[in-house]
């Protein structure tokens, strides 16, 4: 069985919930579907127990009625995980990683400024990417924004 | 010292000395660096944005329009992405070309580094050297694809040109002459005294640091990070040829050279195997206008670390996300680190060491005291007058001297 498979049968073992959530994309590349209720535990044991360490960026995506988040991260062997979640568009908010890895600071503000999420203890500090008398409530990258 | 002599310096964005705009806020005690406030965005063009509103061809020729140097590798990184969505099976040809420019790439850049990086230490010979030796790759680049930068190599399922055996002999003799050329350059970053003496303890990032920061890149590799996109998730032709990843454990800037200076001679090795090994066949395959809905992440290893594309797709000729993570904005939290705690004037060398470039001279220069609300802003003819002033005090009088 390849690396990749342990690895997805690692998790439907310790995560019951997982089962049918996780796709491997292609050799080295799996895809993660978790609730935003049980992300925490999941991270923790990707990130801690299989040493998925190596934070690359997070994606936001404008999907509908909810924003999406992708945490890509990866093994030092070359195996990536894209660890996706979701919150309702309205005021939910998800938790800053930067306190684990501080490289994501900028990543979390570039959320923030670009599609409007809420990141819940993000270390104060100046806004990235935008500039500082953006217009309020602006979200370049929600889908009902319109360049023109 | 007393809290007031304090300060707090603004350097950027707008700086005749810098590349691209960024804000460096250094609060300062004495010539220590207390801490730096980092402020980025200047730049930023809405890149996702438009690539969402264009089709994927025209988003390819915007992405490598995202850094003028590493514009091969956002172009190549965004196009695999396209291309894994799309199930395409890119020809052999074309990836070992594509392997070509990127190391050819790789030269170019290293050797601007090694420039820029003699030039911020006061070592003006080196960038002189570097650079004319760069124009070699540079008009290979341009042998090879119509241009210096910006290459237009890649398209969907392959790339635009051939190589003909013409300039398979000119690359290769290019090599020989960089590769001379760059083993003087390993003598001189691991020999010559003003280079030691300068970058030996400077810029300092410990290998836990260095994992816990994510650094990526050669700032990552000389802290004894063994990482390499090339070899660990390869792309394009790299499980296919044999280099060494390079490390080095000084963990400050004379490893960052050290490092940049033998990867060097890696990518000599990489393109004379890709010429050698290089498969008979066609350069494309035909790409769908409209891309099957579908989400991908493609990995690269750019000269200044890695870089990460990933696209979604919804079935039309249009792409529904496309998000860039390019190396520089992973190594800003390192580059924080490392000025922390040390003095001002290594400042340049420290963040010219992860390679965008700086330097620290300026004709205007604003000054907040962080003991007062009150901040002034002093000319380079009000830095005059207070000089003379303050040595007149001293009864010393410059007031006299012609300039």
């Amino acid at each position: 069985m390849s690396m990749e498979e342990n690895i997805k049968e690692g998790l439907v073992k310790n995560f019951s919930f997982l089962e049918n959530k996780i796709q491997v994309q292609r050799p080295r590349r799996l895809l993660l579907d978790v609730d935003l209720e049980r992300f925490e535990e999941v991270f923790e044991y990707l990130t801690k127990g299989l040493k998925f360490g190596h934070l690359i960026a997070i994606t936001g995506l404008d999907e509908q009625d909810k924003l999406s988040f992708i945490y890509h991260m990866a093994q030092d062997g070359g195996i990536m995980i894209n660890i996706k979640t979701s919150v309702p568009k309205d005021n939910f908010a998800i938790k800053t990683i930067s306190g684990r890895f501080p490289s994501a600071e900028v990543y979390e503000r570039e959320l923030v400024d670009l599609l409007g999420a809420k990141v819940e203890g993000l270390p104060e500090g100046s806004r990235y990417p935008l500039v500082d008398d953006w217009p309020k409530g602006q979200f370049p990258l929600r889908k009902d924004w319109k360049t023109k | 010292m007393s809290d007031k002599n304090k300060f707090k310096i603004p350097i950027g964005p707008q700086h005749p000395a810098l590349k691209e705009p960024e804000s460096f806020s250094v609060a300062l005690k004495g010539e220590k660096i207390l801490g730096v406030d980092i402020r980025l965005g200047y730049n930023h063009r809405g890149v996702e944005k438009a690539c969402e509103e264009r089709t994927y061809i025209q988003d390819m020729y915007l992405v490598e329009r995202v850094c003028g140097i590493c514009s091969h590798s956002h172009s190549t990184c965004f196009v695999q992405a396209v291309e894994e969505i799309a199930g395409l099976q890119v020809p052999r040809r074309a990836l070992y070309i594509r392997t070509l420019v990127s190391e050819l790439e790789r030269i170019h850049s290293h050797l601007l580094w090694l420039g820029v990086a003699g030039h911020e230490i006061g070592f003006d010979t080196l960038l002189m050297y570097t650079w004319r030796d760069r124009e070699v790759v540079m008009d290979i680049l341009a042998e090879l694809t119509g241009n210096r930068v910006n290459y237009g190599m890649n398209t969907i399922g392959g790339v635009r040109r051939d190589i003909n055996p013409d300039q398979i002999k000119k690359v290769l003799k290019g090599m020989d002459i960089l590769e001379e050329r760059t083993k003087y350059y390993i003598e001189v970053a691991s020999k010559e005294t003003t280079v030691i003496k300068r970058l030996l303890g400077v810029g300092i990032l410990s290998h836990e640091d260095a994992l816990r920061l994510d650094a990526v890149g050669p700032t990552a590799r000389a802290s004894n990070v063994n990482r390499d996109v090339r070899r660990d998730d390869p792309y394009a032709a790299y499980s296919e040829v044999s280099f060494n990843v390079i490390t080095d454990d000084h963990n400050d800037i004379y490893g960052r050279t050290l490092v940049r200076v033998k990867e060097l001679m890696e990518a000599y090795k990489i393109v004379r195997q890709v010429l050698k090994d290089m498969p008979d066949g066609p350069i494309t395959v035909k790409a769908p206008r409209k891309i099957p809905a579908g989400e991908a992440t493609s990995r690269y290893e750019a000269p200044r670390g890695e870089d990460m594309h990933y696209v979604k797709s919804n079935g039309t000729e249009k792409p529904e996300r496309v998000k860039i993570r390019a190396p520089t904005l992973a190594n800003i939290q390192a580059v924080k680190h490392m000025l922390k705690d040390r003095f001002l004037a290594d400042m340049p060398i420290v963040i010219a060491a992860i390679d965008p470039c700086f330097s620290c001279t300026d004709r205007l220069i604003s000054i907040n005291d962080l003991d007062r609300t009150k901040s002034e802003i002093v000319t380079w003819e009000g830095l005059r007058d207070y000089s003379i002033k303050w040595y007149k005090e001293k009864g010393i009088d410059f007031s006299k001297v012609e300039i």
